[in-house]
């Protein structure tokens, strides 16, 4: 099911008293697709939750609409709307085993709705075989681990066959190696049942890996939307450009003269197209190329070997942080013996943003 | 760590004299009082040892009455109090204006004086040459008969007893129960929400099941509260209650022991005995079901 | 199509909320006027005048000319003053004397390492579920046989033993780091200085929400008092107030008897206004009525 937001926005009244309301959710406008998976990224308080609950019906928002197909189902309570939401600490009903836990919802169906006792049985079961439960349906949940819960949790909110699901942070209360694990096992339930998904996440990692789109927030506002390569290649702005991407872009405070990118003294790149100013330069640590002839001089404060990859530690004093990160092929020769370290740089993993509003600067080339 | 020792019991000291004196030896010494037969304090005599004492209060028609009527008080109080109690608690945690100011209030019987407001509560219900009293006015405005609650027919004098007796433990159970469902988890009926789920199955099947452990501390100690009942009687009928036909087996005791009937410390022993052991019987019980329901 | 049923569910469930928002609080506010009425009562009838009471057949919710001669008579015409000067200090007495019995005791068990520890403690704990009225018959008589009656020592005495704030005020201290004893330790601090110096001022809320407790359980107790006073001049305020409904006044002077039931109830109603919040807490974590 299609799934609009129009000009949706949520205010909280300020926990000081005096101070001004707090903007969970911002004039949010979007289309979310049916069928897809869908990322809500964004560092924590920046009001993905909030978004999730509007959605949801658990909270009523100040303005704005929302839309399920053509259906403005703004003021409709949760109860009515047929979503599934999995909670981040997964509340499950400690008293009842995972088999009263999933079939929980199919017990408020009334009138004509109300399924026969096999009916029930059955959806139960299938909803367990699809997260791979379904050894485990006479435990209560506090004999199960944090994975095993996940699922249940998973399984509850599928079992009434909702039109969404709407996860939120289902991953972080996993360990590591558990997260890469179910985040898989998620993407294929999504896959299988078709079911349009939204999940909220603050690790970019999460939302790249999974996702068929990201939505990017900060603040309450809508950064980006986009495929999740688009929004780690073509950034809009500078947030989205520091928050996508491990290890952290670099960031530099550089200045355009004559279609020429200066960092210091330096001109590093070309910049055909670009009138004269001041910007910040984003350069991700992957967009450096080792060469003894490159326009870019750091100072090198030493070599991390990696593996497949080495990382050069550089200082530069045009950079916002003490130290700039580069990533070679470890196939390359860093000179350890020299001071400093030249560079080139690929124009396609560097970006310009303007000093005030930090929007992005297309340069041609 | 010899030294240590003895410094330990240093501190304890106190403590174990205060216990050891008012609550170890009177514990031991009221089970021997219980068998020494027609024990008199005034002349500190008895005349045998057995189970006299137990036989005398066992045939006594003030007991009975005694006993009657704390069984009565227990089985009105303990599930209304409870169930009022409980719906108060829910309307409370449903709002947010009010809600601090509505809990104060409801605390306030919590802090009186049992005797004092008893007064107030006696001269509300009671019917005199004067005045018929503020509620059988209440009751005639209703089109009902007036009826003297404090010295008329039992139902009435048990009535009033009842309700004054839930008022008082009121306050107490609103407060646990109120802190009960505030420890629910809101998730839980978000989750509930979001499934469609109606608010009576929510209650029944999510509500009910995790507040019962305090539901179940609640009853408990209810019972043991209400079966000790004793200064609410004595407010409303005066200290009198054998008199009045309204007397507690907690108030039994103290008559055995001291007043115009007093001066037997062994029947008053004896009752108090067979009043442990009734608490005690009904305490596993409730425990039993409590576990039992608990687990399931 | 669906819009149509949306909103006749929105309607629906709005109409709903407002139905059960308005029975909730007719509800409560049922139950407050229940709780104040009384309270209401009270005063109202305080300041009438002892004429103008007994010349109403119906109650009045409202009093003209209000007086304030039934307190003066509740001071004169029976000793309340003296009622109350013995509870203030039966309750004081007893409040500083517990104190100084649970505090130390408190403190052997949770910091200190002795023999016999857990022995002496599950039998502390066992004698929690001793009811009162148990032991209140030899207690009748061991105080009667020493000549305490009509004493304040009688009084007091055996009211000063509680197991369950030694408990308490145990599991309290327990909570307060194992560190900050071992470091006072090493600095040569003695185990009294410790108490009195550092986990005293730490676990002072829960001290305080005790002698709170225990202030409210003196003032209301009635059983023991009147067991060993039948000397007026030793009578606390519940005992007074029982001997003012059956004796006092020589007639039915309800206006003054209220008077000195609103005096004996104001103490504690202040005392609860200004600590509601350490109050209920402290209920809440396990005190009971009486």
């Amino acid at each position: 099911m299609k799934v609009v937001l129009k000009e949706l926005t949520k205010r909280f009244a300020n926990r000081t008293k005096g101070q001004p309301d707090v903007i969970a959710v911002n004039h949010f406008n979007i289309e979310l697709p049916d069928g897809k998976l869908i990322g809500l990224l964004g560092p924590s308080g920046c009001g993905k939750s909030t978004a999730l609950n509007l959605i949801s019906g658990l909270e009523i928002p100040t303005e704005g609409q929302v839309f399920f197909e053509e259906d403005d189902v703004t003021k409709l309570p949760a109860e009515h709307r047929g979503v599934g939401l999995v909670f981040q600490n997964y509340a499950l009903y400690p008293h009842l085993t995972v088999r009263q836990n999933i079939a929980f919802p199919l017990g408020n169906l009334k009138g004509d709705q109300k399924l026969p006792k096999e009916e029930v049985e059955r959806r139960v079961e299938e909803a367990a075989r699809l997260v791979q439960i379904d050894q485990l349906m006479d435990r209560k949940p506090s004999e199960m681990s944090g994975g095993q819960q996940q699922r249940v949790a998973i399984a509850r909110a599928l079992v009434k066959q909702p039109k969404i699901l709407l996860l939120d942070e289902p991953l972080s209360n996993l360990d590591a190696r558990l997260r890469l694990q179910t985040r898989e096992e998620l993407r294929r339930i999504q896959r299988e049942t078709g079911i349009t998904t939204v999940f909220v996440t603050h690790d970019q990692e999460e939302a790249m890996s999974i996702s068929d789109l990201i939505i990017v927030m900060k603040e309450g506002v809508i950064q980006q939307v986009d495929e999740p390569q688009k929004v780690y290649t073509d950034p809009v702005n500078l947030f989205v450009a520091k928050f996508l991407g491990t290890p952290e872009i670099n960031v530099f405070r550089g200045t355009v003269r004559n279609g020429q990118l200066f960092l210091g003294e330096e001109s590093v790149l070309d910049v055909p197209g670009v009138e004269d100013r001041e910007v910040y330069v984003g350069i991700r640590p992957e967009g450096f190329i080792l060469s003894e002839t490159g326009r870019f001089t750091m100072d090198l404060k030493r070599v991390e070997e990696m593996g497949r990859d080495t990382s050069v530690i550089a200082a530069h004093p045009a950079a916002e942080k003490p130290t700039v990160r580069a990533i070679i092929s470890s196939e390359n020769e860093v000179d350890r013996t020299k001071e400093t370290v030249k560079f080139d740089i690929k124009p396609f993993r560097t970006y310009l943003f303007d000093i005030e509003t930090e929007e992005r600067i297309p340069f041609g080339g | 760590m010899k030294k240590n020792n003895l410094k330990a019991w240093l501190y304890l000291l106190p403590a174990i004299l205060f216990l050891g004196a008012f609550m170890v030896y009177p514990l031991i010494d009221v089970f021997v009082y219980s068998f020494e037969e027609g024990y008199n304090s005034a002349a500190q005599t008895s005349f045998g040892v057995g189970a006299y004492n137990y036989r005398y209060v066992l045939h006594d028609p003030y007991f009975l009455q005694a006993v009657k009527n704390t069984f009565i008080l227990v089985i009105i109080t303990v599930p209304l109090s409870t169930g009022i109690s409980l719906l108060i608690a829910l309307g409370l945690s449903s709002i947010k204006p009010l809600r601090n100011l509505f809990q104060t209030v409801y605390f306030l019987p919590y802090v009186t004086n049992t005797l004092a407001v008893g007064l107030v509560f006696m001269i509300l219900f009671k019917k005199t040459d004067y005045t018929d009293g503020m509620i059988n006015l209440l009751i005639q405005t209703f089109g009902g008969k007036s009826v003297d609650f404090i010295e008329g027919p039992y139902w009435a004098k048990m009535f009033v007893l009842s309700f004054y007796t839930i008022w008082i433990v009121m306050p107490f159970k609103i407060l646990i129960l109120t802190s009960a469902l505030a420890s629910v988890n809101e998730e839980y009926y978000k989750a509930a929400r979001v499934d469609g789920t109606s608010k009576s199955r929510i209650f029944f099947k999510i509500t009910l099941p995790m507040i019962s452990p305090m539901i179940f501390y609640l009853v408990i100690t209810g019972f043991i509260g209400a079966f000790k009942a004793y200064s609410d009687a004595v407010a409303l009928f005066g200290t009198n209650l054998n008199a009045a036909g309204m007397n507690t087996i907690v108030g039994y005791i103290y008559d055995m022991l001291y007043g115009n009937s007093g001066g037997y410390p062994s029947y008053a022993s004896a009752a108090a005995i067979i009043l442990f052991s009734i608490v005690l019987t009904i305490t596993v019980i409730n425990l039993m079901i409590s576990r039992k329901s608990l687990r399931s | 199509m669906n819009q149509n049923r949306f909103d006749k569910i929105e309607k629906r469930a709005v109409r709903r909320k407002i139905v059960s928002r308005t029975v909730t609080y007719f509800l409560l506010t049922l139950w407050a006027l229940m709780v104040l009425f009384p309270f209401y009562w009270m005063i109202l009838t305080s300041v009438k005048s002892y004429g103008s009471y007994n010349a109403e057949y119906i109650p009045k919710f409202y009093t003209p000319a209000p007086t304030l001669e039934n307190y003066r008579s509740a001071f004169t015409a029976v000793p309340l003053a003296r009622y109350f000067l013995n509870t203030i200090i039966f309750t004081l007495a007893t409040t500083g004397l517990m104190m100084i019995v649970i505090i130390p005791a408190a403190f052997a068990f949770s910091r200190l390492e002795f023999r016999g520890k857990n022995l002496v403690f599950t039998l502390f704990l066992s004698l929690m579920m001793i009811p009162n009225e148990l032991v209140i018959i030899t207690n009748f008589q061991t105080i009667t046989n020493l000549g305490m009656r009509n004493t304040y020592l009688g009084l007091i005495l055996p009211s000063v033993t509680s197991v369950f704030y030694i408990y308490l005020l145990k599991e309290n201290f327990e909570q307060i780091p194992n560190e900050l004893y071992k470091a006072a330790k090493v600095d040569g601090t003695s185990d009294f200085k410790y108490l009195l110096r550092v986990m005293l001022p730490i676990s002072r809320p829960t001290i305080v929400t005790i002698i709170i407790l225990k202030v409210i359980e003196c003032w209301n107790s009635y059983v023991w008092p009147r067991l060993i006073t039948d000397d007026e001049m030793y009578y606390l305020v519940s005992n007074g107030i029982q001997e003012i409904r059956e004796n006092g006044f020589g007639r039915e002077n309800v206006p003054a008897m209220m008077a000195a039931v609103v005096v004996i109830s104001l103490p504690l109603i202040i005392i609860f206004l200004i600590f509601h919040k350490k109050i209920m807490a402290g209920v809440s974590r396990g005190g009971t009525k009486g």
